[in-house]
């Protein structure tokens, strides 16, 4: 067989039909482009999950003075010393728990002038104003709620909080947002697909004179199929390439530079480029493969061998 | 050669059979005219040899093997023993002379060297040396249809079919395709033209098949044309 003949005959063909194989070409670029960001979002809220879920303590805050005054759930005065081992006490008993760090009131101020440095809120603050807390690791951290539930209320409690509550609107928001674009790129698919199946038949219709003298001299019949299989295949890997280089684009200007949310989400452990770069195989491949079996499917209905 | 046993063929969706219990033989190196008026069967004969059909009943027997044994992917290496001609020439417009007749070697991955040797010497042979670089269509219609039998020829098949190859020319013109066929045939190529051309059949006498609703009728040597228009 030669492949000067085959190429020239796929060259041919991209060029005969150039509309089509350009839907197909955008069609798979934007349903792998998505296919690849949904990847991607898995793997940031993977990546969120364990950043988050690795320091998340349910906080269980207790009452100073100034909070006996002021709060309704300290009305009873602050915290005494019976309380604060009562509570330690139940907490180390819990099966849920992990660990527990009791934070002084001074360590809790220097922790939010770490924070939040020589801001004017900060500066006129004192460590007595600061509240005392217990930082309870769990071992599961999806079981915050039995805390929760065991000391609110309590007396001597300001609050307890769960830092996943807030995580959690964001993990949603995330999922959300992935199922999404896994809705759109199954029907990119579909329509990448139909675009494929579409193309070889026109292809094959306008070049039914070829491929019945090819059949009547007795080429075999991967000869006559491979160009149709092979022109699928070109226009998918190029619609591939371009879907991998839009991936590599989005980490570019979405976490590193333009909109550079690493920069301005400092609290976010973004994905990293090695995450990016293991997708690209796996979408080249993907964008290969598929017209491929879609153009052999469209052939066995249409072309006759 | 070409052996039938018994071959029936229905369609599908078709009550009534295009070829009825069909028997004959055919000799390497015989020249047979296939005759009947239209939807006797000649087509659909020639399209079981071709194997682009399969019978539905008996047995075809095509340069010793059997075509309902013949597993698919052996089909093109069974074709490349077959040339084909047809009334309509079937040349790819785009293409040259010379690239019609390589293209035929090309698909078949004949080497370079090989192509260019093979098709100016077929060329010759059906005598349109020198016109190598025309388009088809440029030329008449006898000297297209020279350039479907150098394209047929070319791989030196050992079983040329052609389908009614004068069918499209003047009687003049035909005259020189059918000493071109003759010619082929003494080479040791065995022919099986299905025709409508009385003055050509009646003037080769040479074996005549004829055809009538599916069923042989006649099977002549040194026959002539016989059917009546």
């Amino acid at each position: 067989m030669r492949a000067q003949f085959v190429l020239s005959e796929i060259g041919v063909g991209l060029r005969r039909n150039l509309t089509m194989t350009f839907a197909v070409i955008i069609s798979v670029a934007l349903s792998l482009a998505l296919f690849g960001g949904s990847l991607l979002m898995s793997d940031q809220v993977n990546t969120m999950k364990g950043y988050w879920y690795d320091r998340v303590n349910v906080s269980i805050f207790l009452c100073n003075k100034s909070d006996a005054e002021s709060d309704p759930n300290c009305a009873k005065g602050a915290v005494t010393k019976d309380q604060k081992d009562q509570i330690l006490g139940d907490l180390e008993k819990m099966s849920v728990v992990d660990t527990v760090i009791y934070e002084s009131q001074d360590e809790a101020y220097k922790h939010y002038k770490e924070e939040f440095g020589d801001s004017p809120l900060a500066s006129s603050l004192t460590p007595d104003q600061m509240q005392e807390s217990y930082r309870v690791k769990l071992k599961d951290p999806e079981k915050y709620q039995v805390v929760t539930t065991a000391f609110d209320g309590r007396d001597g409690v300001q609050s307890v909080q769960d830092q996943n509550e807030t995580v959690d609107n964001l993990f949603e928001l995330l999922n959300g947002m992935n199922w999404a674009a896994r809705a759109v790129m199954a029907l990119m698919l579909v329509v990448a697909l139909m675009l494929i199946v579409n193309t070889v038949r026109v292809s094959a219709f306008s070049r039914r004179r070829e491929t019945g003298i090819m059949r009547l001299v007795g080429a075999s019949g991967f000869y006559i199929q491979a160009p149709f299989i092979m022109e699928a295949a070109v226009a998918g890997l190029i619609g591939g390439g371009i879907a991998c280089a839009f991936l590599v684009f989005a980490r570019y200007f979405i976490i590193d530079h333009g909109l550079a949310l690493a920069d301005q989400l400092t609290v976010i452990n973004f994905i990293g480029w090695d995450a990016v770069l293991t997708k690209l195989p796996l979408i080249l491949a993907t964008s290969v493969l598929m017209p491929a079996f879609a153009a052999l499917f469209a052939l066995r209905k249409y072309l006759k061998v | 050669m070409i052996r039938f046993d018994n071959v029936s063929k229905v369609y599908p969706k078709q009550t009534r059979p295009a070829l009825r219990d069909v028997s004959l033989e055919v000799e390497k190196g015989e020249f047979v005219f296939l005759v009947g008026s239209s939807g006797s069967g000649k087509s659909t004969f020639l399209r079981l040899i071709l194997r682009e059909e399969r019978c539905s009943h008996g047995q075809v027997h095509i340069l010793g093997k059997d075509l309902a044994r013949l597993s698919n992917w052996k089909v093109p290496q069974m074709r490349r023993q077959l040339g084909t001609v047809f009334q309509d020439f079937r040349l790819l417009p785009n293409k040259t002379v010379a690239e019609n007749v390589a293209f035929a070697q090309e698909v078949i991955g004949k080497s370079r060297g090989e192509i260019r040797k093979s098709v100016p010497q077929v060329l010759d042979l059906v005598g349109l040396g020198g016109k190598e670089d025309r388009m088809p269509g440029e030329l008449s219609g006898g000297e297209q249809q020279r350039v479907a039998i150098a394209r047929a020829f070319v791989n030196r098949p050992k079983l040329l079919i052609a389908d009614e190859p004068t069918g499209n020319l003047d009687p003049q013109t035909s005259v020189g395709i059918m000493k071109l066929l003759d010619r082929i045939n003494r080479t040791g190529t065995t022919v099986v033209m299905a025709t409508h051309d009385q003055n050509i059949v009646d003037q080769m006498r040479k074996r005549v098949i004829e055809l009538e609703k599916g069923r042989l009728v006649r099977d002549q040597a040194r026959g002539v044309y016989g059917y009546q228009h």
